[in-house]
């Protein structure tokens, strides 16, 4: 579904990305893990057309993203749900769930799915009418993954969803990403969270410095030494 | 979300409530004739009514869209000047001689549409390259574009350093077509209110629609926007041109008030309340992001405005006060502190009045009053 070849990416004079190769298969939870300053973001601002790369292939479904403008991005079925929760502060938690639909040119299927939405986020739904701002973190969370999914995706992009949440809240927003993949979504989640995030993958990648280093299924990653020892603490 | 039904009486709601309003003044500015009446209140109208379109439209980029410009009495001057050149190449053409004949309120109203197209022409040149700048640097090349576009006007040949005539520019604007006086103003004063009204409802079916909801989100986050779907650059200069449209025809009125059209008026270094900092103020007072709250402070800001120039002298105060309000920046950044210091983020905030839902209020309350009145019995 989505293919990444050779991507290199440089802030500057800063190589950040040198020459990494990534896919994403059709109905998988895909993980690109890596401690601070990897460049997981980076891959995922390349990818959601946010950053040029220097040079290398970016496929989603034989589109060249490339050539697409960012915004035109989502209307392809790529939802971007980007780190720190970047929800519109000040404007309702209703009206951020809408944006979302912004581009969708079915109208009267909107309603329905905004309930739908609601549905899996009873929280939101309490809090419709509130400004986003004033949500708490992982309300801000859920109202962004919210928000990707109002845009009808068959991929989304997680940057850090676990990103600043207390360890339940992380659990719930864990559970989530296993919901939406549950109903047909394809995932490709950027996390720092290892344990958490190979847990509920297919497969990942680990990121070192600008180059993957570990590729596998999450299970055998779950288990390798080395993963243990980097990531996991153990 | 809001439903289908309330808007539409909402809409129905003020239209009424315009049309009643309009109606009682008409009717009022027919029979009421005292020289306060058409010295004082009805030139304050018109300058009332320009402020308010200024105010407002500012707001759309500063307000909704989140961008500070400073630049916005250049939009402004570009209107004026279009208008009353275009009203004069009407007068010279031989397409109305006699101003009170309808064929003379057409070709203003050409002439003022013409004015705020100019403006939002100029507008889609600046806003592309500039609209790629954020925060600071925007305000800086916006103020440059007002000062920029002030010189520009007064080596342009036919509009000329001295006004319009060259020279006499005192009796310019009068024989442009623009440029009215008292009694003009009284008999057309219809034209400024019908004017204000229609932008302001532009500017409020625009921030209502799906569009509205784009900029906001701009505001609140570019990326996060981008990554919703939204052409971020598109809907910034589009705003931009959109809000420069308004200006012109602000522009246009502004002209209409005034018997002679100089550059100065329009200059960052203008002492007087024209000017796009003064602009800017009024915007934050009256709430960034309430197109109401624009409204609001407008009024609020000429009347201050009116008070400071007009009142205080002919008042008698004792001189050490007469002496602080000759310096009127000072009086209006002290009103600015104190609205901060109560109302940081302006006195509507970013709510906006609705007669509906006051309607609805005052209803509740005396439904409220009701009920406890039949529990006491």
């Amino acid at each position: 579904m989505l293919r990444v070849e050779n991507l290199h990416v440089s802030y500057g004079a800063v190589k950040a990305i040198k020459g990494i190769s990534l896919k994403v298969n059709d109905g998988e939870i895909v993980s690109l893990i890596g401690a601070n300053g990897a460049g997981k973001t980076t891959v995922l601002h390349t990818i959601t057309g946010l950053v040029q790369p220097e040079d290398g292939i970016i496929e989603y479904n034989e589109i060249n993203l490339q050539a697409v403008a960012p915004n035109k991005i989502v209307t392809l079925g790529l939802a971007h749900v980007p780190e720190g929760r970047h929800v519109f502060t000040q404007m309702t938690v209703t009206e951020n769930l809408l944006m979302g639909a912004h581009y969708r040119k079915d109208r009267n299927k909107i309603e329905g799915d905004l309930e739908v939405v609601y549905e899996s986020f009873p929280r939101l739904k309490e809090r419709s009418r509130q400004f986003a701002g004033t949500l708490s973190g992982g309300e801000q969370q859920m109202l962004a993954m919210g928000r990707a999914m109002m845009s009808k995706p068959k991929l989304v992009v997680m940057d850090e969803p676990s990103m600043g949440l207390s360890p339940l809240l992380v659990k719930e927003v864990f559970n989530i990403i296993k919901t939406m993949h549950d109903n047909g979504i394809t995932v490709l989640l950027v996390e720092q969270n290892a344990k958490m995030a190979l847990s509920i993958s297919d497969r990942a990648y680990v990121l070192e410095t600008g180059k993957i280093t570990m590729s596998g299924n999450a299970s055998d990653l779950l288990l390798d030494e080395r993963i243990k020892k980097a990531y996991l603490g153990a | 979300m809001m439903n289908k039904n309330t808007k539409l009486k909402g809409y129905l709601v003020n239209t009424v409530a315009l049309a009643v309003l309009l109606m009682a003044f008409l009717i009022l500015n027919a029979n009421f004739k005292t020289p306060f009446y058409s010295v004082v209140f009805i030139p304050s109208l018109w300058q009332i009514s320009y402020l308010i379109i200024l105010a407002a439209s500012l707001n759309l980029v500063l307000g909704f869209l989140g961008q500070l410009s400073l630049g916005h009495c250049g939009f402004m001057a570009i209107g004026a000047y279009t208008a009353a050149l275009l009203s004069l190449y009407f007068e010279r053409a031989g397409i109305f001689t006699d101003k009170k004949a309808p064929v003379f309120i057409v070709s203003i109203l050409v002439s003022l549409l013409a004015g705020g197209l100019l403006a939002a022409i100029v507008g889609i040149i600046v806003g592309i390259p500039a609209l790629r700048l954020k925060g600071d640097y925007l305000a800086i090349i916006t103020l440059g574009f007002g000062m920029i576009i002030c010189n520009v006007i007064n080596n342009l040949p036919f509009a000329g350093m001295e006004g319009l005539s060259k020279g006499s520019a005192a009796a310019s604007l009068y024989k442009t077509g623009l440029g009215f006086g008292n009694t003009l103003k009284t008999k057309y004063a219809w034209v400024a209110i019908v004017i204000t009204i229609l932008c302001l409802a532009a500017m409020f079916m625009f921030i209502r629609s799906r569009f509205g909801r784009a900029i906001e989100s701009i505001r609140d986050d570019e990326i996060a926007a981008s990554a919703s779907g939204i052409n971020v650059s598109l809907y910034k200069v589009g705003t931009f041109v959109y809000s420069a449209f308004f200006a012109g025809i602000a522009g246009g009125l502004f002209a209409c008030c005034n018997s002679s059209l100089s550059t100065a008026s329009f200059a960052f270094t203008n002492g007087s309340i024209l000017n796009s900092t003064f602009i800017v103020v009024m915007v934050v007072v009256g709430g960034m992001g309430s197109l109401t709250g624009s409204m609001l402070s407008a009024v609020l800001m000429f009347l201050l405005n009116y008070v400071i120039k007009n009142v205080i002298k002919a008042s008698g105060m004792p001189l050490f006060v007469q002496n602080l309000f000759k310096y009127p920046m000072l009086v209006y950044a002290i009103v600015l502190i104190i609205v901060i210091m109560f109302k940081p983020k302006g006195i509507l905030g970013t709510r906006e009045f609705s007669l509906v839902n006051t309607i609805e209020y005052i209803k509740g309350k005396l439904g409220k009053k009701a009920v406890k009145e039949g529990g006491s019995k």
